[in-house]
């Protein structure tokens, strides 16, 4: 009797425990959430989209280059990751069946478990020390190196789950194997997939590491590839991290603007995610 | 007395004269079928009819499904597979032939209903859009009259931009062989074309296989012996991985020659 009475007090503790450890992990999004929006907030006006920084001292700009920049960059860098995460992907699920390409996934998920900044040293290797300058292109590349993999396995596992009869369907017709891939397997996925890619997106959107020394940052517009350029992350760091109040007012405000950006891809992926139309 | 004599090897086998007549689609000779190591067709020889309905039967796991699909070649997608002996369409060896064309020559209807998560219309045009068919004009006039063909057409008419899965299993099945008629294939293969589909849909399924075999040599898979009876004209019986018999299917179900055809025929196994 005795001993019931200690399990049940045991079983409550535990499933107490587990009830705060949930507590906790989605307290501290909310917390990020709450802390950002109410710091944030206060410093977000008009100027904040439309001007280029002030001067240290002087009060007031915005920055709208970094806005731009990051823009930029991650255009970029989806441009370039994207077609090539997407085929390897399509490799991976079509064609991928002997040991070669137990090495590539096997790579790729390594290549999802490199430290960024270690990549923003490959990229700084590969585009900086060449073209001798920082540049937009630089920080692209980076981004992109961290966006392959994701794409690259998000793109098998959907592929993977588009239903075999599909693919035996299109063959039966006479559709030569990447026929069939092209307009039978791919099109049933579509949905599936451009949700992976915007989550993709999503990932590379808040990386700073790898941009710190490769786009580096600027004062002033440039939108040429060529040239170095603010992003909001890089801002972020440098305006944190500054000795002045203003700065430190602007960093909140381009957090909580990053915040929403990554949140709005996110939600618009879930949107995007199909009901599952096929069984 | 040549005349006697005629009379009487006519009356020993009636379908002589009938076989005489009815060109062989399909020639199939000592096939032996593995897949890996694992032997699935043992040296099958039978000729397929044209313009007549084969049905295939056997219990599950007999080699009748290999065997269907060793015809358009659907087999080679499974690794380590392999093909001995010839089949010849007409006078192709399909092995010698290029796969795609084949299987336009070749359609196949599988056991459950895959259209594709497109509408009703581009499910039906995909065949002739992926062998270059693209003039809307063409492509309207070929996936109603494919539809048609499939009795299918009275039913969608006005929906043909819908999803094909806003029809029912049976509609889907239709659409199905709709789209495999599409290419004008040669022969039609169908893999238990019915098995998913309530008696009023299958009905309608076999009423279309009767329509189709004019233009279209048929192979149908079934499990079921009533719809052999009823809808074809040779049936064949396979019984682990061996074509045991295959005969006129009058013959087949009133006087088999193996005892294992009628042991399985009457129920008393498989």
């Amino acid at each position: 009797m005795n001993r019931l009475a200690r399990r049940k007090l045991v079983s409550a503790l535990m499933f107490g425990l587990t009830g705060i450890c949930t507590l906790l992990t989605i307290s501290s999004l909310f917390f990020i959430l709450g802390y950002l929006l109410w710091h944030g907030i206060r410093s977000i006006n008009l100027e904040f989209f439309t001007q280029l920084p002030k001067p240290p001292g002087e009060v007031g700009g915005g920055m709208a280059n970094a806005i731009a920049g990051s823009a930029e960059i991650i255009f970029l860098a989806t441009f370039i990751g994207m077609p090539v995460g997407f085929l390897a992907g399509v490799y991976l699920s079509e064609y991928g069946e002997d040991k070669f390409s137990f090495v590539v996934r096997y790579a790729t998920d390594l290549l999802n478990g490199v430290p960024s900044i270690v990549i923003g040293i490959f990229a700084y290797a590969l585009v900086v020390v060449p073209l001798g300058h920082f540049s937009i292109l630089a920080g692209s590349v980076a981004l992109s190196v961290i966006f392959i993999p994701i794409a690259v396995r998000t793109t098998e596992q959907f592929l993977q789950d588009v239903p075999h009869a599909f693919r035996e369907a299109a063959l039966a017709l006479g559709a030569p194997k990447w026929k069939a891939i092209a307009t039978a397997v791919v099109p049933a996925a579509f949905s599936a997939l451009a949700t992976g890619m915007l989550l993709a997106v999503a990932r590379i959107a808040g990386e700073t590491a790898p941009l710190l020394f490769t786009s580096f940052s600027n004062q002033f517009w440039s939108l040429s590839p060529n040239q170095p350029s603010a992003s909001l992350p890089v801002m972020i760091f440098t305006y944190a991290i500054s000795p002045y109040r203003d700065w430190h007012r602007q960093a909140w405000a381009a957090g909580l603007v990053l915040l929403a950006l990554v949140l709005f891809i996110n939600v618009s992926a879930r949107l995007l995610l199909p009901r599952r139309v096929f069984k | 007395m040549t005349a006697a004599a005629k009379t009487k090897s006519s009356a020993v086998e009636p379908h002589a004269a009938a076989l005489a007549q009815t060109a062989q689609k399909l020639t199939v000779s000592h096939l032996n079928f593995f897949y890996g190591m694992h032997q699935a067709l043992y040296d099958v020889s039978l000729e397929v009819e044209a313009n007549r309905i084969t049905a295939l039967i056997g219990p599950s796991g007999c080699g009748k499904s290999t065997f269907l699909r060793v015809l358009n070649r659907m087999n080679e997608t499974v690794k380590g597979s392999r093909a001995e002996g010839s089949v010849f369409l007409d006078n192709d060896n399909i092995f010698d032939l290029d796969i795609t064309l084949l299987r336009r020559r070749v359609g196949m209807v599988f056991q459950k209903a895959n259209p594709f998560p497109k509408s009703i219309f581009n499910n039906v045009a995909y065949g002739l859009r992926i062998n270059g068919l693209c003039s809307r004009w063409e492509l309207s006039g070929a996936v109603e009259n494919s539809l048609r063909r499939a009795a299918l057409w009275d039913e969608v008419k006005d929906q043909l931009h819908k999803s094909a899965y806003a029809l029912s299993g049976g509609q889907q099945q239709r659409l199905c062989i709709a789209r495999a008629l599409a290419v004008n294939p040669e022969v039609l293969l169908l893999d238990e074309p019915s098995s998913a589909l309530d008696p009023i849909a299958t009905s309608k399924i076999e009423e279309l296989l009767f329509q189709l075999k004019r233009s279209c040599t048929i192979v149908v898979i079934t499990h079921n012996m009533q719809q052999a009876a009823r809808i074809s004209d040779r049936t064949g019986f396979f019984l682990l991985g061996r074509l045991v018999e295959i005969n006129e299917t009058a013959t087949m179900f009133r006087n088999p020659s193996r005892t294992e055809t009628e042991d399985y025929i009457t129920g008393r196994f498989g």
